[in-house]
């Protein structure tokens, strides 16, 4: 017995809070290789055995359509765990039927959780269990996840299935004129291209009738390919005469043909068009409707992106004071014990200022994800995905992706984790690459502080300006990367609208630590260092003033601003100023103040002196534009598990943003400005 | 035979009012999302009604098999059905 388990089912069927039942506290969180999806493990010891749960993505079947089904099917049949536990949905037993058959299919021994039975006893379906297990020959164990119902009864089954070694030898009656296929190209395909794949010629068979791409890249190029293709061929126009439909359609409804059969069998009541039930309809009648669903979207937006930062700010500042209070403490007592001050600097503004900028951020984070996680566990994200999706596929994006885009204008950071509730790669990554576009909180101060000395009573309409010019960036941009980049992956919708349910404040709660000490352990890391970098190229070499242009961070001022000089900010103070921008954009005003040596009152006598109101306007362009900061970065290196990602982000955001200013600056200039 | 006239009518289930029910002929057009239709349970011979449409009437939702799913128009397209108890073909509106 290795021990190794897959946990699996359809989204939506309680299956993370089943997952959480099992393992409890076990759980550890990483990525699947080359991918963004994230996998989960944990443990669980029962009857003297320590068992390995792999958590599979939520996927409807093994159709290897998108990203997850790909992990799942290549998991299954690469990996081949000991078992498979499919988590079903009792209340909706039919559609959670097609996996589990899938499953059985392809001779992974399965165990089903009807879970959700609380659920489907209140919409009267009872659902023998007995008669399902005999039917299938597997296992079938009521559980209620939410309750623990059912759990330890799950346990001693996966076990008990563990230790007998009887494979079921499950074949689905695909009928005569699918049989005969089947066989016939069972025939013609060679054993040996199937070597490796854990899949017998039968089994080859019916995958590559009913169109699996994982299969047909398998026997791609060999004689096989060439015969299977002429029989599917010829059978397929037979069909198509005679079904109206092709093979592939011709499989898939047997399957569920075969479901309807086994439904008839094992529901007692079912569920048709006019019992369902009537809360969730009418719900739905007013949260989607026509005129009043889009506004109550955004309503609803609106109110999670005031309650994170309301919330929030008050919660990151006491946490800002706390790291500050201890630093000075800290401070203090090096001085008293004889440290150097760069030694005391070091620990102080370094360190100690690094972990500052990490946990700052962890309170808008916790309470986003609580609030996503509402929104998700209660079955009204898809909703508001369904009512804003024709909107947002114009731009080609996805319903979802305006809840991340939104968050974007109080801080990047948890809208860049946010973008994890699209499920889809392509409308993930484009909504992650155009995020830094959204003016977060932390450049307004910039804003604030140049529109109030450069442009007096014009400095709303400045302001505006600017926010307008970072929303019409960010789109075109989505139209751009989603006609070169991503232009091979279509974009789908195909949701499901599950029924409403009241979420549990435990799984919410858990759901929002869980993505908050990610971000602190897998992203922290990296802004710690970036911020302990940035202090060294301050403070050396040894001896110069903090950030003076003798030090390392004002040479690189100094040498890259010849690139902004077209832009009109040709001196290296701006230089410096951005490239501190790169820690946090709210720097960026407080470092002209170092700069000068005038501290943050006596920025607004100075700037005059550089800048123009025209090369100031070019600058905020700059500031809103280029580089999101390091926690953006840390963050899209996190979620994407790449450096691809974040250089490409760093790279093309920074050349937008000269662009524009310079574009700006210079037809200013034209026009006598 | 009577079933091929019928699913020769070219409705869709996005030219079905809310409220309506009709039934799956075939899923035509492309592969990856006629697969994924498919594999969501919208065989030939299904049931399914239309439950509402979203502001601009896309995207659209539909039941059968004991849940909603929604579909975007595009997508709805590629859904060939025909009205219920569509036996003969004057239903179609194609006849003999």
């Amino acid at each position: 017995m290795s021990g190794v388990i897959a946990l699996t089912g359809n989204p939506n069927t309680g299956k993370t809070t089943l997952f959480n039942a099992l393992t409890g506290s076990t759980q550890k969180v990483g990525n699947w290789p080359g991918v963004t999806v994230e996998r989960k493990e944990g443990r669980f010891r029962s009857q003297q055995e320590n068992i390995h749960v792999v958590d599979l993505p939520g996927i409807y079947s093994l159709g290897v359509t998108s990203v997850d089904e790909q992990i799942a099917s290549e998991f299954l049949l690469g990996e081949k765990p000991e078992l498979a536990v499919v988590v079903t949905d009792a209340s909706n037993i039919e559609r959670s039927l097609y996996l589990v058959i899938q499953l059985l299919e392809i001779g992974q021994p399965v165990v089903v959780a009807l879970n959700m039975n609380d659920v489907a006893a209140s919409k009267g379906v009872v659902i023998d269990h007995t008669v399902l297990e005999t039917l299938l020959g597997i296992p079938v164990i009521p559980t209620i996840a939410k309750t623990g119902e059912g759990i330890e009864d799950l346990k001693k089954k996966i076990i008990l299935s563990m230790r007998s070694s009887a494979v079921a030898d499950f074949r689905i009656p695909y009928g005569e004129k699918l049989n005969a296929l089947i066989q016939e190209m069972e025939t013609v395909i060679n054993a040996s291209e199937m070597e490796g794949s854990g899949m017998d010629l039968h089994l080859a068979a019916i995958k590559l009738a009913e169109g699996d791409s994982l299969v047909w890249r398998m026997i791609e190029g060999t004689g096989s390919q060439k015969r299977v293709s002429q029989i599917m061929e010829k059978a397929g126009r037979e069909f198509e005469r005679e079904l109206g439909y092709d093979i592939q359609t011709a499989i898939i409804e047997r399957r569920w043909g075969y479901i309807t059969g086994l439904v008839a069998e094992v529901v007692k009541k079912d569920l048709n068009l006019k019992q369902r039930l009537n809360l969730s309809d009418r719900i739905d009648s007013f949260v989607t409707h026509r005129l009043l669903g889009l506004p109550l979207f955004l309503a609803i937006t609106w109110i999670i992106f005031k309650l994170t930062y309301t919330l929030g700010d008050p919660a990151s500042d006491w946490l800002d004071g706390m790291v500050g209070t201890s630093g000075e403490l800290l401070g203090t007592w090096l001085s008293g014990q004889g440290f150097s001050p760069l030694v005391s600097s070091f620990l102080v503004d370094g360190v100690i200022g690094g972990v500052g900028s990490v946990i700052v951020f962890f309170p808008y984070i916790f309470l986003l994800f609580a609030f996503i996680a509402v929104l998700e566990d209660s079955g009204y994200m898809s909703r508001g995905a369904f009512v804003m999706d024709r909107i947002m596929h114009m731009l080609g994006l996805h319903g979802k992706s305006f809840i991340p885009m939104l968050i974007g204008f109080g801080c990047n950071v948890p809208a860049i984790m946010g973008t994890r509730i699209l499920e889809r790669p392509r409308d993930r990554m484009i909504t992650m690459m155009i995020l830094p576009f959204m003016s977060c909180s932390a450049r307004l101060p910039v804003f604030a502080m140049f529109s109030a000395v450069f442009f007096a009573e014009h400095a709303t309409t400045v302001l505006f300006s600017l926010y307008l010019t970072g929303i019409i960036t960010a789109v075109f941009s989505a139209k751009i990367l989603g006609s070169t980049l991503f232009k091979g992956e279509s974009s789908q919708l195909v949701m499901e609208l599950p029924p409403y349910h009241f979420p549990t404040f435990r799984g919410v709660m858990r759901e929002a630590w869980q993505r908050g000490s990610i971000f602190l352990k897998k992203a922290g890391t990296m802004i710690f260092m970036a911020v302990l970098l940035i202090w060294v190229l301050s403070n050396l070499p040894a001896g110069v003033e903090y950030a003076s242009r003798e030090s390392l961070v004002g040479r690189i001022g100094d040498f890259i601003a010849p690139v902004f000089s077209p832009a009109g900010f040709g001196f290296w103070q701006a230089g410096v100023a951005l490239f501190f921008g790169f820690i946090a954009k709210e720097i960026v005003v407080g470092s002209f103040g170092t700069l000068f040596g005038v501290g943050e009152q006596g920025i607004q006598a100075v700037l005059p002196t550089l800048f123009t109101p025209l090369s100031a306007y070019a600058f905020m362009i700059m500031t809103l534009l280029y580089v999101p900061c390091i926690a953006v970065i840390a963050a899209v290196k996190r979620e994407t598990n790449s450096w691809k990602w974040p250089i490409f982000m760093v790279l093309y955001t920074t050349g937008i943003a000269w662009v524009l200013s310079v574009a700006v600056y210079q037809l200013g200039n034209i026009l006598g400005m | 035979m009577k079933n091929q006239i019928c699913s020769s009518s070219n409705m869709s289930l996005c030219d079905i009012e809310t409220g309506k029910k009709v039934q799956v002929v075939k899923i035509v057009g492309q592969n990856t999302l006629k697969r994924r239709v498919l594999d969501m349970g919208l065989v030939p011979g299904t049931m399914v009604s239309v439950e509402r449409k979203a502001p601009f009437n896309d995207p659209v939702s539909v039941w059968f098999r004991g849940y909603e799913l929604s579909l975007r128009q595009n997508e709805a397209e590629a859904v060939l059905v025909k009205p219920l108890g569509c036996s003969g073909c004057t239903a179609c509106g194609r006849g003999r």
